[in-house]
């Protein structure tokens, strides 16, 4: 079973040299913390950047500078700074190569619940989700693969109010990496519960090991 | 007409009426225009309708004005933060709508208002509760949802600079939903650190024509401010 760092590692490993990057907030973030210092990987943040650098400390905190989640944040070399319409234009028009995003569910489909328990006393607020669930050319999810209570995340249907359709390509959790498209869901690796186990916790059909090896991406 | 410099932030906001919808600026604090809705909490219009991201942290700004009961309705993207418990109170005690829209398409919304689209459609949201009775259509084997523009009345935003023509231009990310704003509000109002004379921005670097922009207030206050921030973190 996985740490949290080491799923980000694993999701860093698995991005192109090069790419366009948007990560979001919670797990997502930790991604950064692992791409290689000459990775080339340029980060988009919503509110209107490209090529965000590391959370800013000290002298370097600028309020006119955060990131999505309002953390403040520096720029690298390169940096380029557009307005909200431009930022979800890039995105909904295909202009990205990845977005990572945070997961309460992901059906067998593709579907992606990450935005509303749709509880009665729960204040909706979607943010950027529903722009980049459907945007980036490939979503990857990132989350634990059961809830503290041992209910399976990866689910035949989401039964939380979804997020976005047949929208996720991957989804990196403690115990095991799926890829979902055409062939269903194909389990690619594990990390410590074999696929059989995997079969009987989850209720959606598993295919066997995908051929593609992890860092074999190409941009 | 040409862009009016304001002596103070009153004059900035006069004439804002009651019912009117307000576009207001800003991404967290980065672009928040706080002196123009400190201003527009003093200058009294209620039963307003506020389109932001947000909808206001702690004690003050648009939480301030939500606090006292001048706002009908919150158009936003993600109201519930860590501190909006005024908003949430309203909320949740039924006095106050609000109408959640996905970050992207509040933008271009906007976007569209100001460009005189009649409406468009867009992928974001197919199949989830926020398309809910709304209008889908395949275009290319894909689903989208039709979206309206949204109009305000008033656009307030904060800027880094201005000219004595209008013209603006931001600081990093707190450009935001600033230049958009204000293409889509028929008053347009921008806070900002300081005015220079005509000839004192490059073209070139313009982001905002002044042709957008009726009302400049310069908030020497803000600036103050941000940088003790700036040199208290």
């Amino acid at each position: 079973m996985l740490t949290k760092h080491q799923m980000a590692a694993l999701v860093a490993a698995d991005i192109p040299r090069g790419a366009f990057v948007n990560l979001g907030i919670g797990l997502p973030t930790l991604v950064a913390d692992h791409l290689a210092a000459d990775s080339g990987v340029v980060l988009h943040t919503e509110n209107g950047m490209l090529n965000m650098g590391p959370a800013a400390h000290g002298e370097q905190i600028d309020p006119d500078l955060t990131n999505a989640g309002k953390v403040p944040v520096t720029e690298l070399p390169g940096a380029s700074y557009f307005h909200h319409a431009d930022s979800f234009a890039m995105m909904r028009g295909g202009h990205l190569d990845i977005c990572v995003l945070g997961g309460f569910q992901v059906s067998a489909a593709g579907d992606l619940a990450n935005w509303h328990t749709g509880e009665p006393d729960a204040i909706p607020a979607v943010g950027g989700a529903m722009d980049l669930a459907i945007g980036a050319r490939r979503v990857f999810v990132m989350m634990t693969l059961f809830t503290k209570t041992g209910e399976p995340k990866l689910v035949p249907r989401c039964t939380y109010p979804l997020t976005g359709l047949a929208c996720v390509d991957r989804v990196y959790t403690d115990h095991a990496v799926f890829e979902l498209g055409a062939r269903g869901v194909v389990v690619r690796e594990t990390f410590g519960m074999g696929v059989e186990e995997l079969a009987e916790r989850l209720e959606v059909p598993l295919s066997g090991f995908a051929s593609a090896e992890p860092g074999r991406d190409e941009a | 007409m040409t862009t009016r410099l304001c002596a103070d932030a009153a004059e900035a906001v006069a004439g804002i009426q009651d019912g009117a919808t307000v576009l207001v600026g800003g991404f967290g604090m980065a672009g928040m225009p706080v002196a123009l809705i400190d201003a527009l909490i003093r200058q009294g219009a209620e039963d307003l309708t506020i389109v932001s991201n947000n909808a206001g942290n702690g004690d003050t700004g648009l939480a301030a004005l939500l606090a006292e009961r001048r706002v009908r309705k919150v158009i936003c993207s993600f109201p519930r933060q860590s501190d909006s418990y005024v908003f949430d109170a309203l909320y949740r005690a039924g006095e106050i709508e609000l109408e959640v829209v996905p970050q992207g398409t509040l933008a271009e919304r906007m976007r569209a208002a100001g460009a005189g689209i009649g409406a468009f459609y867009c992928p974001t949201g197919v199949g989830t509760p926020l398309a809910e009775g709304k209008e889908t259509r395949v275009i290319d084997g894909r689903a989208h949802v039709l979206e309206y523009p949204i109009r305000g009345d008033v656009a307030l935003i904060g800027a880094h600079r201005a000219d004595r023509m209008g013209n603006l231009v931001y600081r990093k990310t707190a450009r935001n939903f600033g230049p958009v704003m204000a293409t889509a509000a028929t008053l347009v109002v921008a806070q900002v650190r300081e005015v220079v004379e005509i000839g004192g921005i490059d073209p070139e670097t313009v982001v905002t024509p002044g042709i957008y922009v009726d009302r400049v207030f310069v908030d020497q206050v803000l600036e103050d401010r941000v940088s003790q921030e700036a040199r208290a973190c």
